[in-house]
């Protein structure tokens, strides 16, 4: 076995102790009162990371401590939750962040086209983080085959997108605009009023 | 047969509590507490015959009617997790009208004597949480929600969990250990949750659109509800419709519609001078249809008998402009990267026949590979302690045995391509370009 790389992270397998670990008062009290809402506080582990990682932009070994050690739990295990789910950075990620789905609906409708239209434009291949801050990757099913392709930009779901859409995107990303208003899904009405409207399905690019 | 659960559903501030008791939003709640007890209400609940729309299709007032009579904590999860590939109804009924579920929630729990609630939302759905979580707060500034609903001696909390993104926790076990802060390994049945879910406690796990119904159910009786529709696929479905057609979107429809009055009638049919290939029935994890089989009646039983399912309702479209190696390859990804890893055949089950649908993708193969990919189906299927590991298996195979021919000839064509074959076998297959990244 070869040694674990300098940069790896280690994370304690013992409960960090309040007094030891400076946590914001904003942070400890939003757990703490997460916690209260269930039966068993730890059930409130997903959320309090979540919230973390908000705070902190990505769940960097300090954001994991502050939560151990509000939660009365080890790093080392909520590590072993976060590494579970595909939400969760255990690396230093960008500012912003898209997720483009590539699921079937996507592919179906040209999501590799735009991916490699996304990769282009903001530099990077999936999984990437540019150097101005823009992380980018490929995403399963979002849930938005409605309006497929799609992509989840900061947490905002837009699609349908060409591969024109891909250049604004990043562009409207980088000058901290409100990302292609217009494709907003929650502007969007249910598909029979929608369509009744007279609109055309747009294709994103070639399959 | 007017919409029930997307009946003006654009109407807006509908996802407020406004515009929702406005509409009469609440009073069946109110009535039932006046004048039925839990057991009526659950009696209404299997009248009605109505079954789970998350993708088992079990039948929701027996469901109910296993929790164990008593005084002790008993727990509703809402499964909204809503990741099966395809699927976006439950998106768009949280978005727009969440006292709806929140009404059938109370309802529910009131029928199975439930007293501690939860809504397990999929992490990715931020702006559908955000508005639940604000509905919440509306349903307790209103009476709805808390100790002595309306003047009763019932009580119910409810909060809204986010998740983080793992598919696995649609399953009603992993769900439960991803709800108590852990990561989402489903667990073996039995104890089934009605025994023993939440904290070890009976739960009912219902998903959005089954629990969306109930108002609807308890307002009008569970016989009502169960003339619309078939005889055993009772009420109305949202269907999503998506891929390649060209009005694509959810709808509501009568269990028992032809499938091509969705597909064709609804969602526009296939994009001009395209024809359809196949079509998933039920999301990426049911056993993909033919033209052939575009007049089935879409309900529970038939499309059961056709050999697949109507799980979630999610039908995706696929037409004679797309190769189905792509189609084989990118489903099996899917469940390569959200495979939790706990049971061995879906673990090395998906990794394995990722890898094999990539070598018949790249021209590496020989169709004696595919029989090898059709027999590790058969491995998986059955053998693990959910379902994720079948939910690959089922379309797989149906992909590889309805349209071998087609398989076979791409791999002819593909592997002509590599000259020479020494060198592609030794290059590194790229599956970190489209799958799992770390």
């Amino acid at each position: 076995m070869s040694a674990a790389p300098q940069n790896e992270l280690r994370h304690e397998d013992s409960v960090p102790q309040l007094a030891d670990v400076s946590v914001p008062a904003e942070l400890k009290a939003w757990i703490e009162e997460r916690m209260a809402m269930y039966p068993e506080p730890k059930s409130a582990t997903i959320p309090c990371l979540m919230h973390a990682q908000k705070l902190h932009g990505w769940l960097s070994p300090d954001a994991v401590r502050q939560v151990a050690a509000v939660m009365r739990v080890t790093p080392a295990y909520l590590v072993s939750v976060a590494s579970f789910y595909d939400m969760f950075e255990l690396k230093p990620r960008g500012r912003h962040t898209i997720y483009m789905c590539t699921n079937i609906s996507c592919m179906l409708r040209g999501a590799d086209a735009v991916m490699a239209e996304l990769e282009a434009q903001v530099g990077v291949d999936n999984g990437g983080t540019s150097d101005d801050g823009i992380y980018l990757r490929n995403f399963e099913c979002l849930g938005a085959c409605d309006i497929a392709p799609m992509a989840s930009v900061d947490g905002t779901y837009i699609g349908p997108l060409t591969v024109a859409d891909a250049k604004a995107l990043v562009e409207d990303l980088r000058a901290e605009r409100d990302v292609l208003p217009e494709k907003h899904l929650t502007r969007r009405p249910a598909a029979a009023t929608y369509w009744a409207a007279g609109k055309r399905i747009e294709q994103g690019g070639e399959r | 047969m007017d919409d029930l659960l997307f009946h003006d559903i654009d109407e807006p501030g509908l996802n407020t509590i406004e515009v929702y008791e406005r509409r009469g939003g609440y009073e069946t709640l109110k009535k039932a507490l006046r004048e039925l007890d839990g057991d009526r209400v659950l009696a209404e609940l299997q009248a009605s015959g109505v079954r789970g729309r998350g993708g088992a299709g079990f039948a929701m007032g027996t469901k109910a009617g296993f929790l164990p009579k008593g005084t002790m904590d008993k727990y509703l999860c809402c499964n909204a997790d809503e990741s099966e590939p395809g699927t976006f109804k439950d998106r768009e009924l949280m978005q727009k009208n969440p006292h709806q579920l929140i009404e059938g929630i109370v309802l529910a729990s009131f029928a199975a004597g439930i007293n501690k609630a939860f809504i397990y939302i999929r992490g990715e759905y931020d702006a559908q949480a955000s508005i639940l979580e604000a509905a919440v707060r509306e349903a307790y500034e209103h009476g709805h929600l808390g100790e002595n609903i309306h003047g009763s001696s019932f009580g119910v909390s409810l909060v809204v969990h986010r998740g983080a993104g793992a598919y696995i926790c649609g399953e009603e076990t992993a769900l439960l250990d991803s709800l108590e802060g852990k990561r989402g390994n489903p667990r073996l049945k039995p104890p089934f949750p009605a025994n023993a879910g939440l904290f070890q406690g009976p739960t009912l796990i219902n998903n959005v659109e089954t629990l969306s119904n109930v108002s609807h159910i308890i307002k009008h009786g569970g016989e009502w509800y169960a003339r619309i529709g078939t005889e055993k696929s009772t009420g109305t479905k949202l269907v999503s419709v998506s891929g390649c057609v060209q009005r694509p979107g959810n709808y509501e429809i009568e269990l028992g519609v032809p499938a091509r009055e969705i597909i064709f009638g609804l969602a526009g049919g296939p994009l001009p001078g395209r024809e359809i290939k196949a079509w998933f029935p039920g999301g990426s994890s049911s056993p993909v249809l033919t033209p052939a089989e575009l007049d089935l009646a879409y309900d529970f039983d038939t499309i059961a008998g056709a050999g697949s399912m109507l799980g979630s309702g999610a039908i995706i479209v696929i037409d004679d402009s797309v190769s189905i190696v792509d189609v084989c390859l990118r489903t099996a990804m899917f469940y390569k990267h959200e495979s939790c890893g706990k049971c061995t055949p879906c673990r090395e089950g998906t990794n394995w026949t990722t890898k094999m649908l990539q070598r018949v993708s790249d021209g590496l193969a020989t169709p004696m590979d595919l029989d090898i990919i059709a027999s590790v189906q058969k491995q998986i299927m059955g053998n693990c302690l959910c379902v994720l590991g079948d939910a690959m298996a089922m379309p797989v195979s149906s992909m590889v045995n309805k349209f071998r021919g087609e398989f076979e000839a791409h791999i002819e064509q593909a592997r002509a391509k590599h000259t020479p074959l020494s060198e592609a076998v030794r290059a590194p297959l790229d599956l970190t370009k489209q799958g799992a990244i770390a």
